[in-house]
């Protein structure tokens, strides 16, 4: 039984992370259409942008999270600036296609410039967890989740009760409508993929201190947040946080008692499960963000 | 004329080890033609049917892995305490096995997948190509995991005058592999000018009009994944008794990157369009290697796949044809320009 808590209490420390990732994804991919494979490069952004700045620039931890966001966001924008403005219109598969060119030619970027050697961000947590009862859970982890649902809030207000997320669901629902009534399609296609991405990076900044960092830890969590954003339905915010959970209890049951060297593999056979049974996602209501 | 094209190319592609002496050369020459055989099964699905399977590797790796085991036997135990024991076979007969495997597991995934289509599509295959990786990996007492399967017996194949011969060398690999390069050419190329071919083409270019007019959607899709699939498993059973050691990073996603780019940059759609991509970006790494570290030229190679969807985005071979075709055509302005058009014209 008190594994069974220590289960439950690894799952929502990961799902909170799992969640921001997938909302950023359900955004980019529920907006947008594009098939993002570059989510994963920022995730791993993320976390080499708090290993520099706390490690080489020496700037305190918790100053380093806001930047490794906001870099995350200049990121995305530069990206969807370059790349992706220049392709609107253009058939998914295109888009996919560029998106798998930035995705290799960033990541290789990485491990060319820091190498492939796993780092560790060290962070201003005490070493010993703390102790309830039957489990235990580290303060980091703690502050992980805490942060999390901060972001997830954040999040979800911005797009639910400020004018730029009106104009988002907005353009989701029908792009043409909403430009005749005067929303500027072009910057939202761009705050967009910029809030996604700066999600991910937040992910990446969140997660890397817990685990290692190495230039192809983006590669499961972009297909982790493809499961997620697939189990929640296409451009769903809640769905989106539920899947998280939902495939963060799975992979911690799965790893806990089938065999941990399928832990990985949950996501994707969520993925094709889903596919299989109810393509549109497990919380389909209508097609809107939300 | 195209078809002196094709025997021009054979021979000249024939002719290469009579006067390339320099091993790691043919190495790569070799390891290349049985990605364009990949690549070229991978151009059935995504040039003519329009599906992006982004999981192809998985089929590729199903290959490679039933022949090393079909050709190294095997002794696994399964739940309720039976156990499967395999003696070695021919590796000839496991060449057979990864074509009939890897094509069953494409009817599954042509079953599965064809119910989503577009981002969907690609997204499953993905992630069959991931738990077929993460299958691989950890069930050690078959595949070794990540151990990796060695000393995979090179191919033997009966000549009737000679007797048996063992392919071992760079040489007798080379002649294999271009042998099935031009078998898998010709078969999807009669493929694609048959009825079936022309169904499939329909499907992708208006499904509605094609289901209107009779074709069977599933069964055409479902069919065209087969075809791909076992093609793919006999690149990846060359491939396995090519290198002799395979392990499960033989399914890793870049893989099937590489093929996709030889496709998309040959020219999706143009059964020349693989060939051509692939010796560019098969043998660019052989070129890039001296000037390069290994990680500047993964950069190297997601900028040209960048910069040839901006500038190229229908591939080599299609636009170089129709820049052919519109400099013919000169004087008059008739004349075949594109691929469909052409088929258009074909059909009338």
């Amino acid at each position: 039984m008190s594994e069974f808590l220590q289960h439950l209490i690894n799952m929502l420390v990961l799902g909170g992370t799992y969640a921001l990732l997938g909302i950023g994804l359900t955004l980019i991919f529920g907006i947008m259409n594009v098939v993002n494979f570059t989510h994963g490069v920022l995730y791993t952004f993320g976390a080499y942008v708090m290993f520099i700045v706390v490690h080489q620039l020496g700037v305190n931890f918790f100053v380093a999270l806001p930047l490794a966001v906001v870099a995350g966001w200049l990121l995305g924008a530069a990206i969807e600036l370059t790349l992706l403005r220049p392709l609107r219109g253009s058939d998914i598969d295109t888009t996919m296609l560029v998106m798998i060119g930035a995705w290799i030619a960033m990541q290789s970027g990485t491990l060319w410039i820091w190498g492939g050697v796993a780092k560790s961000v060290s962070t201003p947590f005490p070493e010993a967890p703390l102790v309830l009862g039957p489990v235990s859970v580290s303060w980091l982890r703690l502050f992980v989740l805490a942060a999390a649902a901060l972001l997830i809030v954040v999040t979800y207000l911005l797009i639910n009760r400020t004018k730029l997320g009106c104009a988002m669901r907005a353009t989701f629902q029908d792009q043409d409508t909403a430009s005749l009534m005067g929303v500027n399609v072009d910057l939202i296609y761009t705050s967009t993929f910029a809030i996604g991405s700066s999600l991910a990076a937040a992910a990446g900044a969140l997660l890397g201190p817990v685990y290692v960092i190495f230039p192809q830890m983006g590669d499961l969590a972009a297909v982790k947040a493809f499961a997620i954003v697939i189990l929640g339905g296409l451009g769903n915010i809640t769905g989106a946080v539920i899947g998280g959970f939902i495939l963060a209890l799975a992979e911690e049951l799965g790893a806990g008692y089938v065999s941990s060297g399928y832990r990985d593999a949950m996501g994707f056979l969520i993925i094709i499960a889903v596919l299989i049974f109810k393509p549109t996602g497990l919380f389909a209501r209508s097609e809107r963000v939300g | 004329m195209k078809l002196a094209v094709t025997i021009l190319t054979i021979a000249a592609l024939a002719s290469v080890p009579l006067w390339l002496r320099d091993p790691y050369l043919m190495n790569a020459l070799i390891t290349t033609g049985i990605f364009i055989i990949g690549a070229m099964s991978l151009n059935l699905l995504l040039g003519f049917t329009g599906q992006l399977s982004l999981g192809h590797i998985a089929f590729f790796g199903i290959g490679a892995y039933v022949s090393a085991l079909t050709s190294l036997g095997f002794d696994v135990g399964l739940p309720g305490g039976f156990r499967i024991v395999h003696e070695p076979w021919p590796p000839a007969v496991g060449f057979v096995l990864a074509i009939i495997v890897a094509g069953l597991c494409g009817y599954l995934v042509g079953l599965l997948s064809f119910r989503v289509r577009g981002a969907y599509f690609v997204i499953v295959t993905i992630s069959f190509a991931e738990v077929v990786r993460l299958v691989a990996l950890n069930w050690v007492e078959l595949t070794q995991g990540p151990l990796a399967l060695t000393n995979i017996p090179s191919i033997t194949i009966g000549l009737p005058a000679l007797g048996s011969l063992t392919l071992r060398t760079k040489l007798q690999n080379y002649y294999l592999v271009l042998a099935v390069a031009v078998a898998t050419y010709l078969l999807i190329s009669r493929l694609v000018h048959s009825h079936f071919g022309r169904a499939m083409r329909g499907l992708m270019e208006n499904e509605t009009l094609a289901v209107s007019v009779g074709i069977d959607v599933t069964k055409t899709l479902t069919l065209a994944a087969v075809i791909s699939a076992g093609i793919a498993g006999a690149a990846g059973s060359l491939y396995a008794h090519y290198i002799r050691i395979i392990d499960p990073e033989v399914f890793a996603f870049i893989n099937t990157v590489t093929m996709v780019i030889m496709v998309i940059t040959g020219g999706k759609g143009s059964l020349a369009g693989p060939v051509v991509g692939g010796l560019i970006f098969g043998l660019l790494p052989v070129f890039l290697r001296p000037i390069m570290a290994p990680e500047a030229q993964w950069i190297a190679y997601g900028g040209v796949l960048i910069v040839i969807l901006f500038v190229l985005p229908r591939g080599i071979v299609p636009s170089l044809a129709q820049r052919w075709a519109k400099w013919r055509s000169r004087p008059h302005a008739a004349g075949a320009v594109s691929f469909s058009e052409r088929d258009v014209k074909e059909n009338a």
